[in-house]
């Protein structure tokens, strides 16, 4: 076995992956925090909306100003109890919020409204599919919180508040609906470990988007991750020591934490050290993880039941009402799909994560054939939203536009070349696929007279060509189709021309 | 003495709208008053004299337009300075919201602007409401009228003095504990706490957001009624807030009766720690009670006895985080900003410089009992007292309509007595406390003067959960009756005396 070290970080030994995975089991957990995009804040009438100005959907709820109170938002406590129920949850009948005591500048009230021991949704699980094999998450808790204010910490070199000159707040993010969903602890998954916590963290995504229950776009911080790991020797019973990795933000980031802790952790275990109980930081730019707060520094967050609100008691109407709502799973749609498209669990995942497994259902939908849909968003457009760094959703064109390109194809009126023309033209707003054909006169030449007399062009035009022809060299007729394609444009159908060449020709075979 | 300052809120509120006096006379009356007395008493931290005269202008114009007025319409009002209020400083009595000017108003505070009542100003307090004496202000005491060398209680104390020194007919405490009550009593005037939700908290800077409540002070019981009806009512701010019809407080008031009325007396709120004055005059309204054709009876509340206990947990533990705010960042005091100090010290220079030291012993108190093994023992058994203590109070209201206590063990005692010993203090609130933990609601009224020292002594009646009409029916029988049998209420012999120290 290799130690290994990451230049430029500090630095903690690694072991190599398959070595360590050989040697020891991990056991992980993930602690994942999603914004709701409901209208209005978790505990006032603030706007949501991301990115505006710093400061401006403020009021004296969200900055905590001395004898406001919260008001619980219906709408996020639907929200989390519509999660809660498609990650199988039990639903609380009655519970409460909790204050989490702790001082923090971008924390207006030096507490935050959570939930402590009486989280709304307790108990569920969430299948996920890496490999072919199906993995079931556990689901320790499903609870809703406030989120905090956001720092900038100007000048220093790290960005953080120590060694920054000054530091500025912006409460817009305060008090900003946030649902903490916990795993429970994840065994057996060995040297899959990083692709499933990653597996698990897309389907998660994908559940918030059925739902409609958040933006999940975890580039603005809608969807976060906390990763718990600890490693024991294959074989053993007894658990390790757990990190707890924090600011773990996108799916790539899951997967590498995962996979650096597991090196870490498996070089000390290695060298005969033990793994201390601690929070670190995992870095986007190196892909490591840095120690934080050990145990011992712990802070005590001194929670106790939140005073200013009363307890949610959701009733069983309710929340049958609510389940009512959920729509089909994702994993469960895509396997349908599946069946009904004919394609591989390989080719509908590469659908999942290019985005077009809507888009395609769409176009089956307007009409066109399973595989067609798929090959086009899959082939054609990908490769253009890919080349312009846009999302397939992005691209100017509709799939009742593709599935109307199908069709065009499908009754021969456009070869596929054609069809990629027409496609450049949908693309560049010239309208609709028929639109396109008739404007740009794209259309394959269906009338037999016009095509005939392009053809007796074409022989009079090459008479050595049609007498090789006539003598049986029957290859020869690619020129004469060539010459065909030329002056109709390409508008014809090559096939069709050749049967037409051969049969003045009188070599009809 | 100006005849106006003398007269009862109803009384000038009528006057105003049948055009006898305009609200700008009355008010500027009261601010004369203040003016006159308020260097002595010290009850008001902040006195709006423009806004208060611009507000009763408007209310003159209103009646001019011929517009309708409400009950209340131009009487001024002194308001404790723990409300919000929007362009007006509000200070808690603390000096780390020295400053600060909130920009918005409590709903208590709306309600008065839109039942035209007119705000004097923001009156004294213990800091943060903690306290029982107003000496823990960090703007100086308030003095007790009856005799200025003695406390007006706490930590309503500024608006309990500013009423019964004549200087606003009417103010708005809040009541933690028997922050209310218990200046009521020892000033000889009348204090309601009001079911806890019945009044809006929604810009009450929180003491303990589980037992806090805001409620009126009036020198009459209708007068209590009518301002006590003009700040309660559901607030959809507030989720703790009671959606439900007030009760009928005006009205009962008005009909003052207690034939059949059923009244317990609290055996557990009596006996060792109380006045022999305070516990005979308690003895002669009990009596006259029954002699007013109430059913009354003795009754045991066993669980009362551990109630200061658990109230001394449970409100430090929620002042140890609802305080936790007060950390310069974002508004009030900052210490040590100077380039060099990071945030948390700047935090930690502000609080140790910023709060008073019975401010700090509750944080510190508080957050011991919150603290991660310890929570069960402290703060989890102290709810569990609370549990008991509701059950004993639903088993008295079982057998009696209301129950009744001395309101207070003590009269007013001297100023700077117990500032150095803070248990014999908390022992001011024995009596009134278990009805915070309970949620219920309770009054004091003025009963007589204590016959070793002749300073006033308070009655607390206490009623069930949203049946607040049934302190007003007691306590307008009891106000009735002193008035029959002495030809005056006993706050008039107040009034009496000053004006003869005035002549
Ligand atoms: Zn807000």
């Amino acid at each position: 076995m290799t130690a290994q070290t990451v230049a430029g970080a500090p630095t903690a030994p690694l072991l190599d992956f398959d070595d360590a995975v050989a040697a020891y089991e991990p056991v992980f957990g993930l602690e994942t925090h999603v914004e709701l995009s409901t209208r209005s804040k978790m505990f006032c009438g603030c706007a949501t909306t991301f990115g505006a100005e710093p400061n401006t959907q403020v009021c004296p709820v969200c900055l905590g100003l001395p004898g406001s109170l919260p008001v619980a938002n219906r709408a996020a406590v639907e929200a989390t109890i519509r999660i809660g129920l498609a990650l199988h949850c039990t639903i609380a009948p009655w519970c409460r919020f909790a204050r989490k005591n702790y001082f923090y500048p971008d924390m207006p009230k030096n507490f935050q409204i959570s939930q402590y021991d009486e989280p709304l949704c307790t108990d569920g699980y969430l299948d996920v599919e890496v490999d072919d094999r199906v993995f079931r998450i556990g689901i320790e808790r499903v609870h809703l919180e406030e989120d905090t204010g956001k720092s900038l910490h100007v000048g220093g070199a790290t960005g953080r508040i120590h060694g920054a000159d000054y530091s500025l707040v912006d409460y817009n993010r305060a008090g900003i609906p946030l649902v903490e969903i916990v795993t429970k602890p994840v065994t057996g998954t060995g040297r899959l470990a990083p692709a499933v916590a990653r597996a698990y963290v897309t389907e998660l995504r994908e559940v918030m988007r059925a739902l409609g229950v958040s933006d999940v776009r975890m580039e603005q911080g809608s969807l976060r991750c906390d990763v718990n790991l600890s490693l024991h020797p294959v074989g053993s019973t007894t658990w390790g020591t757990r990190s707890e990795t924090k600011n773990v933000n996108s799916l790539r980031s899951v997967e590498r934490a995962v996979r650096y802790e597991i090196q870490r952790q498996a070089a000390v275990l290695h060298a005969g050290g033990r793994v201390v109980q601690e929070t670190r930081h995992f870095h986007e730019d190196s892909g490591v993880t840095t120690p934080g707060r050990s145990k011992e520094q712990a802070e005590d967050y001194r929670y106790f039941p939140e005073p200013d609100l009363v307890p949610l008691a959701p009733d069983a109407a309710w929340v049958e009402e609510l389940r009512a709502t959920l729509p089909e799973l994702p994993l469960d749609r895509r396997r349908r799909l599946r069946d009904a498209w004919g394609v591989s669990a390989t080719e509908m995942q590469a659908a999942l994560n290019a985005g077009a497994v809507d888009l395609i259902e769409a176009t089956v939908a307007a009409g066109a054939p399973p595989r067609d849909a798929y090959k086009w968003w899959m082939g054609e457009l990908a490769r253009r939203a890919n080349e312009s760094g846009r999302e397939l959703a992005e691209l100017p064109i509709t799939p009742a536009d593709v599935a109307a390109l199908c069709e065009l194809v499908a009754s021969g009126r456009l070869t596929d070349k054609l069809a990629r023309d027409v496609l450049d033209g949908v693309l560049a707003g010239e309208g609709t696929p028929h639109e396109v054909v008739a404007a740009r006169g794209l259309e394959v030449v269906s009338d037999d007279a016009a095509l005939q007399r392009a053809v007796d062009d074409a022989i009079a035009a090459h008479p050595d060509v049609a007498e090789k022809i006539r003598g049986g060299k029957v290859a020869a007729a690619g020129v004469l189709v060539g010459a065909v394609m030329k002056s109709t444009g390409g508008r014809a159908d090559a096939a069709k021309v050749r049967d037409l060449i051969l049969r003045t020709l009188g070599t009809n075979s | 003495m100006n005849e106006l300052i003398r007269r009862t809120a109803a009384e000038l509120a009528a006057a105003i709208a049948r055009g006898e006096v305009s609200a700008e006379e009355v008010t500027r009356a009261h601010l004369e008053r203040i003016a006159a007395v308020d260097g002595t008493i010290h009850a008001f931290l902040h006195v709006d004299g423009d806004g208060a005269l611009a507000a009763a202008r408007a209310v003159d114009a209103k009646r001019a337009a011929g517009e309708p007025l409400g009950p209340l319409a131009g009487v001024p009002l002194a308001l404790k300075d723990v409300f919000t209020t929007k362009g007006m400083p509000t200070t808690c009595g603390s000096r780390i919201l020295q400053g600060w000017i909130p920009p918005y108003d409590a709903t208590v505070v709306r309600k008065l602007r839109d039942a035209d009542i007119v705000i004097l100003g923001k009156t004294n307090m213990d800091e943060f409401a903690m306290g029982s004496s107003t000496e823990n202000s960090a703007y100086g005491p308030t003095r007790n009228p009856w005799d200025t060398s003695r406390i007006p209680g706490g930590s309503s104390g500024g608006s309990a003095a500013a009423v019964a020194a004549f200087e606003a007919p009417l103010a708005i405490g809040t009541d933690t504990g028997g922050s209310i009550r218990q200046p009521a009593a020892v000033t000889g005037i009348v204090g309601t706490k009001p079911t806890y939700g019945g009044v809006s908290r929604y810009g009450l800077v929180a003491f303990s957001s589980s037992l806090d409540q805001a409620g009126p002070f009036a020198r009459t019981v209708l007068d209590a009624a009518l301002l006590h009806a003009a700040i309660a009512g559901h607030d959809p701010k507030d989720s703790t807030s009671i959606d439900a019809p007030v009760p009928d407080v005006v009205a009962a008031a008005r009909h003052g009766d207690v034939r059949g009325m059923r009244i317990g007396v609290v055996k557990e709120l009596d006996g060792e720690g109380y006045d022999p004055g305070v516990r005979r005059c308690f003895r002669d309204a009990v009596e006259l009670l029954a002699a007013l054709g109430a059913d009354v009876g003795e009754v045991s509340c066993p669980h009362f006895d551990y109630a200061l206990a658990a109230y001394y947990l449970i409100a430090p533990s929620e002042c140890s985080s609802n305080l936790a705010r007060f950390d310069a960042m974002r508004y009030g005091l900052r210490i040590g900003d100077d380039g060099t100090r990071s945030a948390e010290e700047v935090m930690a220079l502000t609080r140790a410089a910023g709060f008073g030291a019975e401010v700090k012993r509750r944080i510190m108190i508080g957050t011991y009992a919150l603290s991660s093994g310890y929570y069960d023992a402290y703060y989890g058994s102290a709810q569990k007292v609370r549990t008991l203590i509701c059950r004993d109070f639903e088993a008295a209201f079982q057998r009696f309509d209301v129950l009744v206590s001395p309101t207070t063990p003590t009269t007013a005692f001297p100023l700077g007595e117990r500032v150095d010993d803070p248990l014999k203090m908390y022992l001011a609130d024995l009596d009134t406390i278990p009805t915070n933990l309970a949620g219920n609601a309770a009054m004091s009224v003025p009963i007589g003067r204590s016959p070793d020292d002749g300073l006033p002594v308070g009655l607390q009646i206490m009623a069930p959960a949203m049946a607040d009409d049934r302190l007003y029916r007691v306590g307008s029988a009891l106000e009735a009756a002193y008035r029959e049998r002495h030809g005056r209420l006993l706050i008039d012999e107040l009034a009496t005396a000053s004006a003869e120290e005035g002549r």
